[in-house]
């Protein structure tokens, strides 16, 4: 069964270029291994971390995106748990977020276009269409006037 | 409000000047029902559906100074969403991407 995962891993910022594409081979190798897929690779680069981790103070953030079962995830974090260059990493599934995500932003077009439709207006929102002065953005209803605040 | 009182009271207008200024601004205050701003979801106003631990940008109004999650009271986040928050705020924490706690 094929799953889809986000992994985030924080690399040590000592580590050099080789290091952290050394890494990225060695997700990679168990993912061939274990019958996965790798979607997406993201190399976020260097990152402040919104507090230290042991001594540091930045990291090398990389994400990827894996088809996969769950026991392959499991020997991924398994790994990365013992790899000391690697300071902090999070597996995240995501397949079924994104599942209900889509769902509601179709339904969500689906309802306005019908009721586009049935106001006589094109299915698509024209370019341009329903625009507002830029400063007529408050909601004034519920404000005092201006002398009864004081 | 002022002018009516003064007309109105007759007999009690000798006694109202004096003590009214006093007790009109209390009596203003309870009278009035505070006005606050209508406070809506941002979520389902902007239309977000995913609230992701990786968008840090989105996530930083709702952790203010002492990096808490801002509660539901006070951001007017619907129940749905806060929920979504929280889970994606706590995992932005687990990659240090957002504080735990400032200080």
């Amino acid at each position: 069964m094929k799953r889809k995962y986000e992994l985030v891993y924080v690399i040590s910022p000592d580590a050099t270029d080789e290091q952290v594409t050394d890494l990225h081979a060695q997700v990679d190798a168990i993912v061939q291994r274990m019958g996965g897929q790798i979607e997406k690779t993201d190399t976020w680069g260097r990152r402040k971390l919104a507090y230290e981790i042991g001594r540091h103070k930045e990291g090398i953030y990389v994400l990827e995106v894996i088809l996969g079962g769950g026991d392959l995830l499991k020997e991924i974090d398994r790994r990365l748990k013992v790899t000391d260059l690697i300071i902090r990493h999070l597996v995240v599934r995501v397949d079924e977020e994104q599942a209900v995500v889509e769902r509601t932003r179709a339904r969500r077009t689906g309802t306005s276009r019908r009721r586009r439709v049935a106001r006589g207006l094109p299915a698509d929102r024209q370019p341009g269409e329903g625009q507002r002065e830029p400063d007529d953005d408050r909601d004034d209803r519920f404000d005092m006037p201006a002398e009864e605040m004081r | 409000m002022n002018g009516r009182k003064t007309f109105g009271g007759g007999g009690g207008g000798g006694r109202g000047r004096s003590g009214a200024t006093g007790q009109q601004g209390k009596e203003g205050g309870q009278r009035r029902p505070m006005f606050r701003r209508r406070k809506v979801c941002k979520f389902c106003s902007d239309k977000i559906d995913d609230i992701n631990y990786k968008d840090t940008k989105l996530l930083m109004p709702f952790v203010p100074e002492r990096a808490k999650i801002l509660p539901r009271r006070i951001s007017g986040t619907c129940a749905l969403h806060q929920r979504k928050l929280r889970t994606a705020i706590m995992r932005a924490r687990q990659l240090a991407l957002i504080p735990y706690t400032s200080e």
